[in-house]
């Protein structure tokens, strides 16, 4: 296991009222998995995936990442976030904006290399000189995805990052996404609330509850690689597993009513 | 091109026409306290061509020069430091709200007894005035920045000085050019101020001592010279700032 997630819960206290966002979230990821967490909207995913991260603190529970574990956000993970406009640093370039995580990284020799290597990766080598208020939506959530790539992490954590992009820029990063892990090998864990993505990229998918959260099911995703927008989704044992992803959350008593879930 | 020479035409002539008027009703008003434009211009060349520069220019370019500088150092300084400490913050705020409520005018006896009527007396007063704005702008700015944002500094490893340094000092960048804005008026405010009332050399000091003078002329010439240093300040502080804000100008510009 290269990820292991134990037992972690997540409450906030604001005056004298406590809410419990996360309840008590157990799972692991295999070294070179992909694995999607999906839930109803308002299950905590992106706080979970803070407290994974190390970015905050868990009430209670641990992340172990190869067995140490995460009290801040570890050199071998990296993240990318929903909103990119905030994540990137607009004051910088594309290309600045991929090489700034390198600065101190001895282990790496060729930095250009590397940064060259992760733009042309998502497709952005002509776009390297740019700034990222010139840049469409999809291509600044791609800017983010290389920078996470030169990085070089072991594992990947995505928070939502389709979500503030339309149906076909996701569909094109969904596969982009895909291609880059198997080129890469890197672990990745992706947080959405859109069913369909959830199943269409990962092998295993985290079903939550709603809040305070906790791991409803896990299904294995036997689909053949590489995916394809068109033909995976054709298939029968996609249908099947998006239905039991669906009822699963649907299972849950506390779950908002089907026209808000995706 | 068309639309820019076309504006500048308007602003030329518009301009032009102004200063044609003033002209005219100048002549014609016989006032003592309103000189003829000639006289003025006569007086102009008189005193600020080019002798007075060295005596008065100079000098008065010098002490808001320094004391702006000041005001901009100690205020992004402060404000950073207010703006990441929540102690720090709350043990200034009733010491910042208090010192920064004293009119300016206010501060020059205290500063005349304290200091003379020497030229570290009116860097002084300018950097104390100043500086507010700056200081205010860069804690507000440093409180206000996005969460994600520092979330991703904290991911890629980017901590503490280098933090600073190249993540929250360019966030905050637009905040404080928009704080040296109205620190380098007030500074040019303060430094006329200063010189008035305590001073033997400066354009201040020259405007003060021709209007006791009766000599109008020179004052008017005086007025206008400080009007055309505030107007230089302002075009290549904004020329400085579109050259560092470029990346922020051009973002605001497209959304």
């Amino acid at each position: 296991m290269l990820l292991e997630v134990e037992g972690i819960s997540k409450s906030y206290r604001s005056g004298s009222t406590v809410t419990e966002a996360v309840g008590n979230i157990e799972f692991g990821v295999r070294e070179g998995e992909f694995v999607s967490v999906v839930g109803p909207s308002g299950c905590g995913k992106t706080t979970l995936l803070k407290c994974i991260s190390g970015l905050m603190p868990p009430t209670t529970g641990r992340t172990l990442l190869r067995g140490q574990v995460v009290t801040e956000p570890p050199p071998e993970l990296a993240i990318v976030f929903q909103d990119y406009s905030r994540s990137l640093f607009p004051w910088l370039t594309v290309e600045r904006n991929v090489a700034l995580p390198l600065r101190h990284r001895t282990d790496i020799a060729d930095k250009d290399a590397v940064v060259s290597e992760a733009l042309a990766a998502v497709g952005l080598a002509k776009f390297a000189g740019h700034y990222p208020f010139q840049l469409s939506g999809g291509m600044q959530q791609r800017t983010a995805i290389a920078r996470a790539l030169a990085f070089q992490p072991k594992v990947l954590l995505t928070d939502e990052p389709f979500a503030s992009v339309d149906a076909q820029t996701r569909a094109e990063l969904e596969d982009l996404v895909l291609r880059v892990r198997e080129r890469f090998g890197i672990t990745v864990l992706l947080v959405t609330h859109d069913i369909d993505e959830a199943v269409y990229m990962a092998d295993r998918v985290v079903v939550l509850s709603s809040p305070p959260s906790t791991v409803q099911t896990i299904l294995e995703v036997d689909l053949p690689s590489p995916r394809h927008q068109v033909e995976t989704k054709l298939l029968p044992e996609f249908g099947r597993l998006r239905a039991e992803v669906y009822a699963s959350i649907m299972r849950d008593p506390d779950a908002p009513s089907p026209a808000s879930v995706a | 091109m068309d639309r820019r020479v076309t504006r500048i035409a308007v602003e030329a002539g518009a301009s032009a026409a102004i200063i044609a008027l003033i002209w005219i009703y100048t002549a014609s008003v016989d006032s003592y306290a309103v000189s003829p434009m000639p006289d003025v211009l006569d007086s102009f060349r008189r005193a600020w061509l080019f002798d007075g520069v060295t005596e008065h220019i100079v000098p008065s370019l010098v002490r808001v020069a320094l004391g702006f500088g000041v005001a901009v150092l100690v205020g992004v300084t402060a404000g950073f430091l207010l703006g990441l400490s929540r102690t720090a913050s709350a043990i200034a705020q009733p010491v910042v709200s208090f010192l920064r409520a004293i009119p300016a005018a206010a501060l020059l006896p205290p500063a005349i007894v304290i200091l003379g009527v020497g030229n570290s007396m009116k860097v002084f007063v300018i950097a104390f005035v100043a500086c507010w704005p700056v200081l205010l702008n860069t804690s507000d700015g440093v409180r206000e920045l996005d969460r994600t944002m520092l979330d991703t500094a904290r991911v890629y490893g980017i901590g503490g000085l280098e933090r600073l340094r190249l993540v929250i000092l360019p966030a905050v960048a637009p905040r404080i050019f928009a704080g040296m804005r109205v620190s380098l008026a007030i500074s040019v405010l303060l430094l006329v101020t200063s010189e008035m009332v305590a001073s033997t050399n400066g354009i201040g000091h020259f405007v003060f001592l021709a209007q006791s003078q009766f000599a109008v002329a020179d004052m008017w010439a005086g007025v206008i010279l400080l009007g055309l240093i505030g107007f230089v300040l302002n075009v290549a502080f904004e020329a400085v700032e579109r050259r560092v804000l470029r990346w922020h100008l051009a973002s605001r510009q497209s959304s």
